[in-house]
């Protein structure tokens, strides 16, 4: 009893900056509708800086004194973030901010290693609180108390806010209309300017906050971000109490979690979330989305034609060029090239469940890290053969899909991304925990072609047939009636069913078919590199694609292929220098803000303005 | 002549509110026929019922004499029933002949088909159709640019692309300038005449409920009040009641028409 009343006094403190990064980041969704992956980047800056300030500032007053400043402090960079960053984007389409977010998160990872380097820093104790409380006869340390004590007051201090200031009140009416609010006369751009400082300053006061507990170091920004994503979801976007109280539930049930199943600890969470969003599909204190009800932002996509004769020569000519590349390029060419190809196959089965179906999935390495690990473990365990392993891998991801597909399409909107993000952190923890089988950490290694085809030249050839297949085949399907039948559904699923299309069947069927797709990039990925360990089912991962679908433009057929081959390129040039997230990140930015229709899109758009291509009749 | 549509004792309530009242009525074949009232009067919960997208709390519908109470939407479609919408409802990424395509790719069960390209399938139909609402000479304009009352003439078009036997249209000249209102319901009174559809409105444009409906019900508080020709509904005291005490022109109206 003793031992258990102790775990949930240790979990509700674990609780205390869970929630406060959490409910700022429902803060900024409530209102700006943005999906703040920075969300992490923040927190992890709150520490560094509560860090930096708590070396200079003595005693009481300066390790309270910091923890203040290290939120306020982080509250102007959220400015500073909201005013260059997010403002120019807030008229692109739907989510396409989240990109620009994660610009910033490469941006923020450089600087912090440039400043306080690589090494992870322990965090100070807390002066007057170094030892623990016997509660029961167990040994609480006194910091845990304070937390218990300070959360709750925060918690307050901002329902607080929320219920009874004006700043308050515009935040709720902004949550549930914000065209509404600006129609009553409220400057908007201050407003997300406000809420995006204070849910920066709450990520921050987190990030300082935990630091006696847990210190500052390179990777919390990630680290931090799931279980902020599942707190939010649990909770239900935009609310508080919810926020709160979820952020106990996880904090409490990973405390148990770590002493009693410590081998499914990361399991454990996203299992609580999907089971949560079963029973209520927003939450426990959220309200159904209404996001997109007042149209769509941007332009309307255009009708899709098939290539023109002249494209198709062009492609051709390319794929020519493409395949005389073993013939002139060196053996580095041959690689990257390699990759490329099977990073553009990945992106486009995204972009044909993003750009054509219209449903945002946030964990589409699901099915590319799936496809890898069917095709690994096949070798592995049950010798089979690569060529079989190989075409069984799509296979796997397909059937994963399907059943993910299925749970997640009961949501919509950002629920429905959160969900699938779930689906894949759940594949990820299941592969990281799961040692005895999928070698965990280690990964799965000697994962080799056959001999005819162990060579760079032999698997470049084989890449780009299964690559280039594979992106002409969710192109032909894209023209196909069942294509049309997706965007059908995606553009108007009230007109779709009332014209007799079963608008879930079609996206369960359009959602397993990516993950065919992605997960044949998966097989192809890890014969190339003979070994496949769990961050290619990371969230990283997924945000690659989601990425390189949104830079090079959703609203095009193309947009997946080029962005990918674009940014791909780029990456594996800029990954030879020390500082390239950060170069990758202002890029990234700076593509966000000038092309905010994405690369083939702006493109287009600067044909047609030099007379270029053909105009829509109009 | 049969009876297309029948309700029975059709009755939905929202918790404590009672939006649609045991309502029964007939729709024969061919026939235009108007359901009017005022605001809240529950048109549209009544519509919504008979389309499926809202099960009746009681009550039963049928269509030519079969049970379609609690189908879906994409059933009652198949089972041919077409609908148009109060805010329109289109395919804004495709262009207008697409638009119609897309209602006969459904009809011919080809959703799920992957070899051909769709854009090449059931065109001529399509443009037969297209040409039915006067829209053929804009069949390739990308469906986004369209004006109001050409996407309410699409959206028509689609609607009978499966032949349908039965047409539901829920405030079909809503958001529309005059002359197209009187011109949309021209159009729709002659296929009516042309085709054998029957078909049900809902309308607060008096000038075109007069002016094309056969008959005319009139539903206020969830209930039916009466029922009749266009001038035995003038007529009835209790229609000139609910209408003017809603405070609309009535008068205005019936000069309009007169």
């Amino acid at each position: 009893m003793e031992f258990f009343v102790a775990q949930i006094l240790t979990g509700l403190a674990n609780a205390s900056s869970l929630f406060l990064v959490a409910c700022g980041l429902s803060l900024i969704f409530g209102v700006t509708r943005i999906v703040n992956f920075a969300h992490g980047s923040l927190y992890m800056l709150g520490a560094y800086i509560g860090l930096t300030l708590m070396e200079t500032l003595p005693g009481h007053v300066g390790f309270w004194g910091s923890i203040l400043l290290a939120g306020i402090a982080v509250g102007l960079i959220g400015v500073v973030i909201e005013m260059l960053v997010l403002r120019p984007v807030y008229r692109a389409p739907e989510l396409f901010q989240l990109v620009a977010t994660f610009g910033v998160i490469l941006v923020i990872q450089d600087l912090a290693l440039m400043i306080w380097g690589p090494e992870d820093q322990l965090g100070p104790r807390a002066p007057g609180l170094r030892g623990v409380f016997r509660i029961m006869g167990e040994p609480i340390p006194k910091y845990d108390i304070v937390l218990l004590i300070i959360t709750p007051i925060i918690a307050l201090a901002l329902w607080y806010m929320m219920a009874r200031t004006r700043l308050g009140v515009l935040v709720r009416a902004a949550t549930q209309d914000r065209e509404m609010v600006g129609a009553l006369g409220v400057n908007q751009a201050w407003l997300f300017t406000g809420v995006f400082a204070l849910g920066s300053a709450l990520a921050g006061l987190g990030g300082a906050l935990q630091l006696p507990k847990g210190g500052a170091d390179l990777l919390m920004d990630f680290t931090i971000l799931t279980p902020v994503f599942v707190v939010v979801v649990i909770g239900g976007m935009g609310s508080l109490p919810g926020a709160y109280l979820a952020a106990i539930i996880i904090s409490v049930l990973n405390v148990f979690g770590v002493t009693y199943i410590p081998q499914s600890t990361l399991v454990l969470m996203f299992l609580v979330m999907i089971v949560v969003l079963m029973i209520r599909p927003y939450g426990l204190f959220g309200r159904e989305e209404v996001a997109g009800e007042h149209g769509q932002v941007g332009e309307p996509e255009e009708p899709i034609k098939p290539a023109s004769r002249q494209t198709r020569l062009i492609v051709a000519a390319g794929l020519v060029l493409l395949a005389l590349l073993p013939l002139i390029g060196s053996n580095f060419a041959l690689v990257l090239s390699t990759d490329i190809l099977i990073f553009c196959l990945f992106a486009a089965s995204l972009h044909f469940l993003l750009g054509l179906g219209g449903m945002v999935s946030f964990g589409h390495a699901a099915y590319y890290g799936g496809g890898a690990y069917v095709a690994a473990l096949l070798v592995t365990w049950t010798n089979t053969p690569m060529e079989l392993a190989f075409l069984l891998a799509p296979f796997g991801a397909g059937l994963a899909a399907i059943i993910i597909g299925w749970v997640c399409l009961r949501l919509t909107g950002v629920y429905f991304a959160m969900l699938t993000l779930a689906f894949a952190q759940l594949l990820w923890s299941l592969v990281w925990q799961w040692q005895d089988v999928t070698g965990g950490d280690d990964g799965l290694v000697n994962i080799w072609p056959s001999d005819w085809l162990n060579n760079n030249t032999a698997f470049f050839y084989f890449a780009l047939l299964f690559s280039v297949g594979g992106i002409l085949v969710l192109r032909h399907v894209a023209h196909s009636p069942f294509g049309y039948a997706l965007r059908a559904a995606r553009d108007s699923q009230r007109q779709a069913e009332a014209t007799g299309i079963d608008t879930q069947r079609v996206k369960l069927l359009a959602f397993t078919f990516a993950g065919f797709m992605g997960g044949l990039a998966g097989a192809l990925f890890v014969f190339s590199k003979g070994s496949v360990f769990p961050n290619e089912l990371e969230i990283v991962r997924s945000f690659d694609a989601l990425i390189v679908v949104f830079l090079g433009g959703v609203k095009t057929l193309a947009g997946g292929v080029v962005g990918a081959a674009f940014f791909k390129g780029v990456e594996d040039i800029l990954t030879r220098f020390e500082y390239w997230r950060l170069v990758m990140g202002l890029l990234i930015i700076f593509v966000v803000v000038v092309a905010p229709e994405g690369i083939v899109g702006s493109l287009r758009r600067a044909a047609r303005r030099i007379g270029l291509g053909k105009e829509q009749p109009s | 002549m049969s009876v297309v549509l029948e309700t029975r004792g059709l009755t939905k309530a929202f918790g404590g509110l009672v939006a649609v009242d045991n309502v029964s009525f007939q729709l024969q074949e061919s026939e235009l026929l108007a359901l009017i009232g005022p605001n809240g009067a529950g048109k549209s919960t009544c519509f919504n019922m008979l389309m499926g997208q809202l099960p009746p709390t009681s009550g039963e519908v049928f269509l030519m004499g079969e049970k379609i109470t609690g189908l879906k939407p994409r059933q009652i479609w198949r089972k041919g029933v077409g609908r148009t919408f109060q805010i329109t409802a289109t395919y804004s990424s495709m262009t207008v002949v697409e638009n119609v395509q897309m209602a006969l790719l459904s009809h011919n069960g080809r959703i799920f088909r992957f070899r051909s390209q769709a854009h090449r399938l059931y065109r001529k139909e399509a443009l037969a159709l297209l040409d039915m609402v006067g829209m053929a000479d804009q069949a390739d304009r990308h469906c986004a640019v369209l004006a109001y009352g050409d996407l309410k003439r699409l959206e028509l078009a689609t609607a009978l692309a499966h032949e349908p036997t039965l047409l539901l249209m829920d405030e079909p000249t809503a958001g529309m300038a005059p002359k197209e209102r009187i011109a949309l319901m021209q159009l729709t009174a002659d296929i009516v005449r042309d085709q054998g559809v029957s078909v049900l409105f809902t309308e607060h444009d008096m000038d075109v409920v007069f002016a094309h409906s056969h008959r005319i019900m009139v539903l206020n508080r969830g209930a039916l009040i009466a029922e009749g020709s266009a001038a035995e509904i003038r007529a009835n005291p209790m229609v000139q009641e609910v209408y003017l005490g809603g405070g609309t022109v009535f008068g205005a109206e019936e000069h309009a028409d007169a």
